[in-house]
């Protein structure tokens, strides 16, 4: 197969993984980097290095749709970029250190553990525990006010040092596993924290970016970072996602997402295998 | 307007972000289609993993390639211009929390920046 059939067919996958991750609120790395260590047989460290960029540009271009909503809540997603961006080195220098087998086992862990929590229930309301008050939270202006149907309803985050525990690991599995993780994001969040969970859904979304940023200049200097496989990754994802953004609305996402969850299920399985049998 | 509102800071920093991803995707779609006129015959090879030289791994190293026009490394200076973007977007937010007078935040968000450059810088 020549560069330019490789490079198609990588975008076509691309266009896919980001349409299917965003719809489904996954995100596209999650499929991405066992389509591409599995079906194209990339090493490992390619791949996660062209996924970690990709999480970087749907994260980045997703942003203006979950301004508008005014739900996303700049000062906690800023206080626990402390935990994500200082996880995100640790977990890059890991990667360059364990080896790739590993990295497939825990990918695979991390891929059955999405699965589960896309099937999570979500309230579209503040937690009775964030109508508290938490001193800790409130010394660190973690708090807010969710736009609801009757006026406006002020929130405080709850357990804050568990959230940013929480954090901490979400960050080291993004430099790790070159995904924006975030699932474990938007637990440490509406989990442990109490959060309202479309606070926590878009307040990850911009945390994502940042997260993604703090190891790929690791990931760069390492030799990650393929600028001709990444070229049609990035480029598909964020084309696939923003696609998917348009028609969030009109689909009806609830049999995608179990099939999609399916699909992690079996990409998942296959990466564990493979770390084991010492083929990734 | 002396005190913006987070609101405000929002979407400032979302619009900057979409400039920011659009830009870099047009400079890795020039790359891509340069490397495509001219490499599409050749047979690529990720099976096995290859550091590469420094041509591409530093920044030095990928501008100096753009002022040559390679494709790769135009591909590649698209990417550092993306992966600049969010930390573009923290430095917004230091701007934002010190003109807010939110010295905690400042502080919070200057720490996040710090961590960014020795990222870019150091690892």
């Amino acid at each position: 197969m020549n560069l330019l059939a490789f490079s198609g067919l990588l975008f076509g996958t691309s266009v896919l993984a980001g349409f299917l991750g965003s719809l489904t609120g996954l995100g596209g790395g999650v499929v991405l980097v066992p389509a591409l260590a599995l079906l194209f047989k990339v090493d490992i460290r390619y791949a996660i290095g062209a996924s970690l960029v990709s999480v970087i540009a749907t994260s980045s271009g997703a942003a203006v749709a979950y301004v508008r909503d005014g739900l996303s809540n700049i000062r906690v997603g800023m206080f626990l970029e402390i935990a994500t961006t200082v996880g995100a080195v640790s977990g890059a220098y890991l990667a360059t250190r364990v080896s790739t087998h590993w990295i497939a086992v825990v990918f695979g862990v991390v891929l059955l553990g999405s699965a589960a929590a896309s099937f999570r229930q979500k309230q579209d309301s503040v937690p009775p525990e964030a109508k508290q008050g938490n001193r800790m939270a409130e010394r660190l202006e973690l708090r807010g006010v969710y736009p609801a149907p009757g006026g406006g309803e002020p929130y405080t985050a709850q357990r804050v040092p568990l959230g940013f525990a929480i954090m901490l690991g979400a960050g080291t599995l993004s430099g790790l596993l070159g995904i924006g993780s975030g699932a474990v994001k938007v637990l440490a969040m509406d989990q442990a924290m109490k959060l309202p969970f479309k606070v926590s859904t878009t307040t990850s979304n911009f945390m994502i970016g940042v997260t993604a940023a703090a190891s790929a200049g690791i990931y760069l200097s390492r030799g990650y970072i393929d600028p001709a496989l990444a070229m049609p990754v990035m480029l598909g994802v964020l084309g696939g996602s923003l696609l998917g953004t348009k028609v969030l609305v009109r689909a009806k996402v609830a049999t995608l997402k179990s099939l999609f969850a399916l699909v992690i299920v079996i990409l998942g399985c296959e990466m564990i295998y493979n770390g084991f049998a010492g083929k990734v | 307007m002396a005190h913006p509102t987070d609101q405000d800071l929002d979407l400032a920093i979302a619009g900057m972000l979409r400039f920011g991803v659009s830009l870099a995707a047009l400079v890795v779609l020039a790359g891509g289609l340069l490397l495509l006129g001219h490499a599409w015959n050749t047979l690529p090879n990720y099976a096995s993993f290859h550091p590469g030289g420094p041509q591409l791994r530093t920044l030095r190293g990928i501008f100096a390639g753009v002022g040559r026009l390679d494709a790769r490394s135009i591909i590649q200076c698209g990417l550092v211009l993306l992966i600049a973007t969010p930390v573009a977007r923290v430095v917004f937010c230091v701007a934002g929390f010190a003109r807010q007078r939110d010295k905690l935040y400042v502080g919070v968000s200057a720490f996040v920046l710090a961590v960014l450059i020795y990222s870019l810088t150091k690892g």
